[in-house]
């Protein structure tokens, strides 16, 4: 109910009424936000081949990782970003959207299982740096990574059609 | 038949029509596209950082690029059959845009670009390349494939 209220007062600031109201500039941060599922998920998704064994096998994975994950946070920097302010737009329709809800538990899953796996198994990534098919606890991550990433986009995607089928 | 001819024909039989009175289709048919966008995206940005001086330096770029290239045409396979049956679904709409025309030149050239010029360049390597040729090609590569992902995004506002 409080986040309720505040999303309904942050709904009515004038900025977000600009952006809601606005063609152009909604349109350009929309693009954008599509556009770079390219960059973060794409070089995410071969971080996780690389995991399953699927790719890249000759090259150790710490490189892999090393080298793409930075692309990966600059890729989700801007997702975030530009989320933020597709959210910003219209906060209470993206709240009470279920598939919202959905793709930031989905996020919130994919950061917590990226954290754990740094955590754990990437602190010994020499004893399987050079395997061309890592162990199957690394191999878990890269899946469960991949799934959740797929929940994202399918997520991100339905929302526009939430008012569609359930409103 | 005209190209136009052709697709109200598509658009208008009766697969189609079936497929467009279901809510759901349309939408993850589309879905599936953007996972296609993501694979393509992974396995371009792999070689073409390279290429850069921004990716997997310490590796060879033609062992980069064959690796890459088998996720490409993975990708691109999710991407150009989902993407026949979004065309048909709406396939007059299309037809009007100027910029879905661009974005099929753009893909038959991005396509044709990477099994000739920058295939030769990756699988060359450094030794045999100057780093502003490779830079050059690598840019070609994304600037063709930012026209491709754009005409697709542009394309999809209703």
């Amino acid at each position: 109910m409080v986040l309720f209220r505040f999303f309904e007062w942050l709904g009515n600031t004038p900025w977000s009424v600009a952006l809601h109201e606005s063609r152009y500039v909604f349109l350009f941060v929309l693009m954008l936000h599509v556009l770079t599922v390219s960059v973060f998920v794409g070089t995410a998704v071969m971080i996780d081949l690389r995991l399953l064994g699927r790719t890249m096998t000759h090259v150790p994975a710490s490189q892999v990782i090393a080298r793409l994950v930075p692309w990966s946070e600059a890729g989700f920097l801007v997702m975030v970003v530009t989320g933020s302010l597709l959210f910003y737009a219209s906060p209470l329709a993206r709240y009470e959207n279920v598939f919202f809800r959905l793709k930031m538990a989905a996020l919130v899953m994919a950061l917590l299982n990226a954290w754990l796996f740094r955590r754990t198994a990437y602190r010994r990534v020499a004893d399987w740096d050079l395997d061309p098919v890592p162990p199957r606890r690394v191999r878990v991550t890269g899946a469960l990574s991949l799934a959740l990433l797929a929940v994202i986009i399918t997520s991100g995607r339905m929302m526009a059609y939430s008012a569609y089928w359930f409103g | 038949m005209s190209v136009l001819e052709f697709c109200r024909w598509v658009q208008y039989s009766a697969p189609l029509v079936a497929m467009r009175a279901s809510p759901w289709v349309f939408p993850v048919i589309a879905t599936i596209h953007l996972m296609g966008l993501a694979l393509i995206g992974g396995a371009v940005l792999v070689v073409d950082l390279r290429l850069l001086g921004w990716g997997l330096q310490a590796q060879p770029v033609a062992a980069l690029a064959h690796d890459a290239e088998r996720w490409l045409w993975r990708g691109l396979l999710v991407m150009v059959s989902t993407g026949i049956l979004l065309f048909m679904c709406f396939a007059t709409k299309y037809y009007w845009l100027t910029f879905f025309w661009v974005k099929m030149a753009a893909l038959i050239l991005v396509v044709a670009f990477t099994v000739s010029v920058r295939r030769r360049v990756a699988m060359a390597g450094d030794a045999d390349t100057s780093p502003a040729r490779c830079k050059l090609v690598a840019l070609v590569s994304i600037s063709l494939w930012t026209i491709v992902a754009l005409g697709g995004r542009y394309i999809g506002f209703p």
